[in-house]
């Protein structure tokens, strides 16, 4: 009986995962590959969160891009490279003209679909995470890290701490300390920080916090050794509170820590209660709901009962706005795909590429949209496939994230260079010849 | 009826130590491998080969590696996915660090498929040294040691990556013989001949006096001392064969599967999913690692396919995520309850049940 | 080397948070000989019901933590009746692999019911340095650490008596050292293994909270686990007193190693150190500081 059993059981998961629900021709499906579980399920369901209900929202509101609806599937790849390359390959060819844009919201899925999405002519939208040196599209056409990238957020960062000091001239001298999470995504601003070090003089010391970063006694007890006057927290997950906490118990200052955008959310300050308060993350997206296109989300689909977040209190937290920047930009890109391709039909995955990389999202299309002051304007180019480089900073004061200076640019100068040599030393080692982008319309 | 063994006599030694005595067995290998390399390249379309099949094949190789320390000779480990990432690593660097010379560069990714192999082998030994002391719990606890050491190096020393900013390397093409193996049939079927012909080397290894001096150990190490096994050697074969087995699979992981790979992608929770595949497949079956390795890839895709198929919108989607996982824990242990010795085990009762069809009595 | 003693200081404290969580281990496979490896979701799962509780249910702190409790002894019991009955007799591996599906299962369910949302815990007491100290000597330690030490203290004490004066503590001493002798003097077996399965996730939810209230209380805490494991192999599975000195050791080397050693390799040792200087010890004893010696017949 067993043996016949687990025979039929077989053939039925043969059976379901041959079967596809089916898209109707004028839809236009975008496949998300999500997470919901395990430890970056608070992120993962923020973002995704807010993607979705912002696609709601254009289906809702207008009735669809020129008409066409957006449909979407999830698929769970528990922050895991290999389930995360399953779900790309599962949801690649659902709808009419297959899967449009792929968001993997995690570096290591990025990476792990960079050379499969480019070959099956999908674009890659990774928004502050993923590859840096992507911002080159003449090596990477189909990888987008729209807005901004670690480096370019780095330079900000250090922008934000020479204005806080007075002035650029008053870094030398200074010490800074980065705490990094030890691990590919918290060593990849090592080097932009030591150029800077070498520009400004200041002096950095890089600390590592072993993962999961749920103890760092010790990293804390060397900062009050070193005594600096600034500390830049690159973290991630749990290590972000236990910071703040381990930074309270040696009487560090939180005003002087500056966190990058995967340190300054919600989930990040109100474990640490207290200890908190003061401190201050970088962001290209704000928090709060009283931004129109929040407000729009509220009206057509939360009043409505659809709305996907299941505690209806983190809409408008610093997650949740950031999927809603994923939906802006993952809607509007369609929008200029079809203009080119056509109004009113689904366009394919290669079309979407165009799009992307014709993206102009200006000051008087974000006041449009609902979103000024929520997100920075950016133009997307050949070239540059990040397109804005500006970032807010964000201080938290207890209760809420309170936004603290206005758009700050990054130091191009100094990224720039930085991107093109690696992509070039990428584009060697994969025998990629770039593209001309001069040529490119 | 179709089954029985009745009849075929051996008349000699050679014919009593063929990997499989019985006609049936011979027919029904034959028949599954002709299905696996004929049959699936064709009708398998782009999702079931990239998506599945290989991941499974790889996972099998790993589960398969994990099984001749863990199910041979006794020895539990966690640090599976650490000899999995120095497997890895080791390829990448061989290929990017050998120089080129004709001949040998038409096939220097098998070398480096080889060498990924041996680095793994290496490490494996010298986190295996313990074992000569240490046993258990004790002994899975250290392994541990191994699983945050090598990802902690990998990561820390960048000269594994090749200095690349983020630690994250991106394997290089896969060429044989100057073909590329770049479409989801060859790369498929690249796999599989690799993950069959050392399924084949495993099933004749165990069979032989290294095989029978692991299980001795495995039952009781004292008692296999004192019949003359050296402890030291074996045990550290075992870890070595098994460490092989593991690097070769990071490696076809990295090479042929992901493309590129992390250091933190090879971690504790991807040791211990390797484990669930032997113990789920069989504990001491080479059988039972496919079986284990194809149920645990197949099962949370499973579950989220049909989640989405029966529940679409019907449960908050992170809910549905979350029963998931519930139900995939939970049927583990059902399984464990139900088949403690796995898959491998309601393989052998179909078998004994086939040989008396039809007529049980 | 006031450095140095703040540094020992702190990780003898962040040590005895790690012997909190062994605890729950030790007791678990002292009575039953099984290594729950599900010890670290049953951490999360009793912080995030008891702040669950609290703040979605707005219940007192009291009547919380004993809804809390409650739910953990009830888990405990299924677990009992559920996973363990029906595996008796089975080798410890399928145990192992039994209770890594039964943490799949915990985390599903925490995160299921209470939602993916971090969670903040307030105990009342400042994670801040104690000021005379600070003033005195210069040693920054922390309110919060010197509490949570006192906790522990206070547990293992009331563990010790629970299991040296009571007549359950002898059936369990019984039951750990011999189960057949113990059936067969009329100990209820079954009866034991769901009291000591309640007692751990009483250890489980008292770790969860402090560490909770240190952290925040979200997926992170089932990594905790991964602290107690060395703690467990170096102070031996078996010992309640081993735990906490394990847990000390290993607290103290581990800052102690990061601080003076970790400059010179690139820092970052934490996630490994305390397994080689575990496996290190073994290599000279075997069975851990406070193990039972097995010794091996043919």
């Amino acid at each position: 009986m067993k043996l016949k059993k687990t025979v039929i059981t077989g053939l039925a998961i043969a059976a379901t995962l041959g079967a596809a629900p089916a898209f109707s021709a004028g839809e236009q499906f975008i496949g998300l590959t999500s997470y919901r579980v395990g430890p970056y399920a608070a992120g993962g369901s923020g973002i995704f969160g807010g993607l979705i209900d912002y696609m709601s929202l254009v289906n809702a509101r207008d009735g669809g891009i020129n008409g066409v609806k957006l449909v979407w599937e999830e698929c769970e790849t528990e922050y895991n490279n290999a389930r995360g390359v399953e779900c790309y390959e599962r949801l690649k060819t659902k709808g009419p003209t297959g899967n449009t844009v792929v968001h993997p919201l995690s570096t290591g899925i990025t990476y792990s679909l960079i050379d499969k999405a480019t070959a099956d002519k999908i674009p890659i939208i990774s928004l502050g995470y993923g590859r840096t040196d992507a911002t080159d599209g003449s090596v990477f056409p189909y990888v987008f890290p729209l807005v901004t990238n670690y480096w370019s957020q780095n330079t900000a960062k250090i922008k934000f701490i020479g204005m806080k000091e007075g002035g650029m001239d008053k870094l030398k001298g200074k010490k800074i300390v980065n705490i990094y999470h030890d691990s590919a995504y918290g060593k990849e601003t090592i080097p932009v920080l030591d150029v800077q070090a070498k520009k400004y003089g200041f002096s950095v010391t890089h600390v590592p916090v072993a993962h999961p970063g749920n103890e760092q006694q010790s990293q804390w007890l060397q900062v009050r050794q070193i005594k600096p006057d600034w500390v830049i927290l690159r973290g991630w997950g749990v290590m972000n509170p236990t910071a703040l906490k381990s930074a309270a118990k040696i009487g560090f200052p939180r005003e002087k820590i500056v966190g990058v955008w995967w340190s300054g959310a919600e989930e990040d300050t109100i474990p640490a209660g207290s200890a908190a308060k003061g401190f201050i993350a970088a962001g290209f997206n704000v928090a709060g709901a009283n931004y129109p296109v929040i407000k729009d989300i509220q009206k057509f689909v939360y009043a409505k009962g659809n709305g996907n977040m299941e505690d209806k209190s983190r809409v408008g937290s610093v997650y949740y706005n950031r999927g809603v920047v994923h939906g802006i930009l993952t809607v509007e890109a369609i929008r200029t795909a079809q203009e080119k391709f056509g109004k009113g039909k689904p366009i394919t995955g290669e079309q979407m590429r165009w799009g992307i990389e014709h993206l102009n999202v200006d000051a008087k299309k974000l006041k449009a949209l609902g979103a000024e002051g929520f997100m920075p304007d950016l133009k997307v180019t050949c070239s540059d496939h990040e397109g804005s480089g500006k970032v807010k900073f964000q201080q938290w004061d207890g209760k809420k994230w309170n936004v603290i200076t206005d758009w700050i640019d990054a130091d191009q100068s100094i990224v720039r260079p930085m991107i093109e040599e690696s992509a070039a030393k990428y584009a060697k080692e994969k025998g990629i010849k770039p593209r001309d982008c001069s040529k490119e319309s | 009826m179709l089954y029985r063994e009745a009849g075929q006599f051996k008349a000699s030694y050679r014919e009593d130590q063929q990997i499989f005595p019985i006609r049936q067995d011979k027919i029904a290998i034959a028949l599954i491998l002709a299905f696996f390399y004929l049959v699936v390249p064709v009708i398998g379309d782009q999702y079931w080969l990239k998506a599945i099949l290989v991941p499974v094949l790889i996972f099998s190789l790993a589960a398969l590696g994990l099984n001749i320390l863990t199910g041979y000779a006794g020895q539990l480990s966690l640090g599976t996915a650490a000899f999995m990432a120095a497997g890895a690593f080791g390829a990448f660097n061989f290929m990017l660090r050998m120089p080129d010379f004709p001949v040998f560069s038409e096939v220097k990714i098998l070398f480096a498929f080889i060498f990924g192999g041996l680095m793994a082998a290496l490490v494996g030994i010298v986190f295996g040294l313990p074992s000569l002391r240490i046993k258990g719990f004790y002994l899975a606890v250290a392994t541990l040691a191994a699983q945050f050491f090598v990802v902690w190096a990998l990561t820390k020393f960048s000269w594994f990556s090749n200095y690349s900013s983020s630690g994250v390397i991106s394997a290089q093409d896969v060429v044989l013989f100057g073909v590329p193996i770049d479409t989801p049939e060859s790369r498929y079927l690249f796999v599989l001949v690799i993950v069959t012909v050392l399924a084949l080397l495993a099933k004749n290894m165990v069979r032989s006096a290294t095989g029978r001096a692991w299980m001795a150990v495995r039952d009781m190490d004292v008692a296999a001392e004192v019949i003359g096994i050296r402890l030291l050697h074996t045990k550290l074969l075992a870890f070595a064969v098994s460490s092989f087995y593991c690097g070769v699979a990071g490696a076809l992981y990295a090479f042929c599967y992901l493309g590129t790979v992390e250091p933190e992608g090879f971690n504790l929770d991807m040791s211990f999913r390797i484990l669930f595949m032997i113990i789920i497949g069989g504990v001491g079956s080479v059988l039972g690692s496919f079986l284990g390795a194809a149920f645990i890839v197949l099962l949370p895709i499973f579950l989220n396919v049909f989640f989405h198929a029966v529940f679409a919108g019907a449960v908050p989607a992170g809910l549905g995520s979350n029963l998931e996982l519930m139900i995939f824990g939970g049927l583990i242990i059902f399984f464990l309850i139900v088949e403690p010795h796995g898959l491998a085990r309601l393989w052998q009762i179909g078998k004994e049940k086939l040989r008396l069809w039809p007529f049980p009595h | 080397m006031q450095f140095f003693f703040e540094v020992l200081i702190g990780g003898l404290l962040s040590g005895v948070m790690y012997s909190l969580v062994a605890l729950g281990f030790v007791l678990i496979y002292k009575a039953s000989g099984v290594f729950n490896f599900a010890q670290g979701a049953m951490v999360f799962f009793a912080a995030l019901t008891f702040v669950g509780l609290m703040q979605d249910y707005n219940l007192p702190f009291w009547l919380a933590m004993l809804v809390a409790l409650g739910a953990m002894v009830m888990l405990g019991i299924l677990t009992e009746r559920i996973v363990l009955r029906p595996l008796v007799n089975q080798p410890p591996i399928t145990l192992f692999m039994a209770t890594i599906g039964l943490t799949f299962f915990i985390e599903g369910m925490a995160q299921g019911f209470w939602g993916a949302n971090v969670r903040g815990l307030d105990l009342g007491i400042e994670d801040v340095p104690i000021e005379w100290l600070a003033e005195r000597y210069g040693i920054f330690t922390s309110k919060f650490d010197i509490f949570s030490a006192a906790i522990a203290g206070i547990l293992v004490a009331v563990l010790a008596i629970f299991f040296q004066r009571t007549k359950v503590g002898r059936a369990l001493r019984a039951v750990a050292d011999d189960h057949q002798a113990a059936l067969a003097v009329g100990i209820p077996l079954q009866q034991i293994w769901r009291i000591v399965w309640g007692v751990a996730g009483f250890v489980a939810l008292v770790a969860g909270m402090l560490w909770g209230a240190r952290n925040g209380v979200q997926f992170a805490l089932t990594f905790v686990a991964l602290k107690a494991l060395p703690v467990l192999i170096l102070g031996g599975f078996e010992s309640i007193p081993g735990a906490i000195v394990g847990g000390l050791i290993i607290g103290a080397s581990e800052k102690l190693a990061e601080v003076y050693i970790g400059p010179f390799v690139g820092g970052g040792i934490e996630s490994w150190f305390p397994y080689v200087l575990a496996l290190l010890f073994l290599l000279v004893r075997p069975e851990g500081l406070f193990g039972e010696k097995h010794i091996d017949r043919v």
